[in-house]
């Protein structure tokens, strides 16, 4: 199935990419993209335990099973205000 | 004609235009404002020992509305009849200028003043928002805390904060 993957900040800039689309496999959650994702960049990895999703725009757990058409969001940690 | 509550914008901020509509929201209820406080961040010149020249500011926009209206739910469930409004810009911010505004319209100054400090404690933990410092030699993503809006803790300690 094809997901939408959004970057933001610092993740952005490693991917060199702020939006792509993936093939992943049907019952793909946020966390085994994430993961297919630290393997394509490796300077992912340092993110793992501090990185937060949202599907669909609204914030999820990593352990969110996707479905056809989600666009699946990887936050690094904010720093607004 | 209609200033949003929860707004993320590139435009510079306007205080007086955010201090109106709560001051309005309040008044479609039993009570007038009795208090009205407000916060505006402002691009300081050095972090962290370094001069800063300017900022950078980017939002998932769609969701940092969403979780502004979700710290202004949470504000108005401890402070009853308390009314939030908040903008913040993104984009390139020089010195100076104001990244973040925030009013709050209460018939009370103490809980006016709480619902303000919240917004900031919250904002700087669950927005999903981020800053790039621009400074002599380089730049940097700054990264402070894992947005996680169902954490409990960070929400117990932004109480704290608002309340001291």
């Amino acid at each position: 199935m094809r997901v939408t993957i959004r970057l933001f900040a610092r993740l952005r800039d490693i991917a060199g990419a702020s939006d792509f689309e993936r093939d992943v496999p049907a019952g793909s959650t946020a966390s085994t993209v994430w993961i297919s994702l630290a393997r394509e960049f490796p300077d992912f990895n340092a993110y793992t335990d501090a990185v937060s999703t949202a599907v669909n725009e609204e914030y999820a757990k990593m352990d969110s099973t996707l479905s056809e058409g989600d666009e699946v969001a990887f936050l690094p940690p904010v720093s607004g205000g | 004609m209609g200033v949003l509550a929860f707004v993320v914008t590139a435009d510079p901020l306007d205080l007086s235009s955010i201090i109106t509509l709560v001051e309005r929201r309040l008044e479609d209820g039993p009570s007038s404002a009795g208090a009205i406080t407000s916060f505006l961040g402002t691009v300081r010149n050095n972090s962290r020992g370094r001069l800063v020249e300017r900022l950078e500011y980017e939002a998932y926009e769609p969701l940092a509305v969403k979780a502004f209206r979700r710290i202004a739910t949470e504000s108005a469930e401890r402070w009853p009849e308390t009314h939030l409004a908040i903008h913040h810009r993104v984009g390139c911010l020089a010195v100076g200028e104001v990244s973040v505004a925030i009013a709050a319209a209460s018939p009370h100054r103490a809980n006016a003043f709480a619902a303000c400090r919240y917004a900031i404690e919250r904002i700087k933990q669950i927005a999903p928002i981020w800053k790039r410092e621009y400074f002599d030699g380089g730049d940097v993503w700054v990264e402070g805390a894992t947005a996680d809006p169902e954490d409990d803790e960070a929400r117990q300690t932004a109480f704290r904060l608002a309340c001291v």
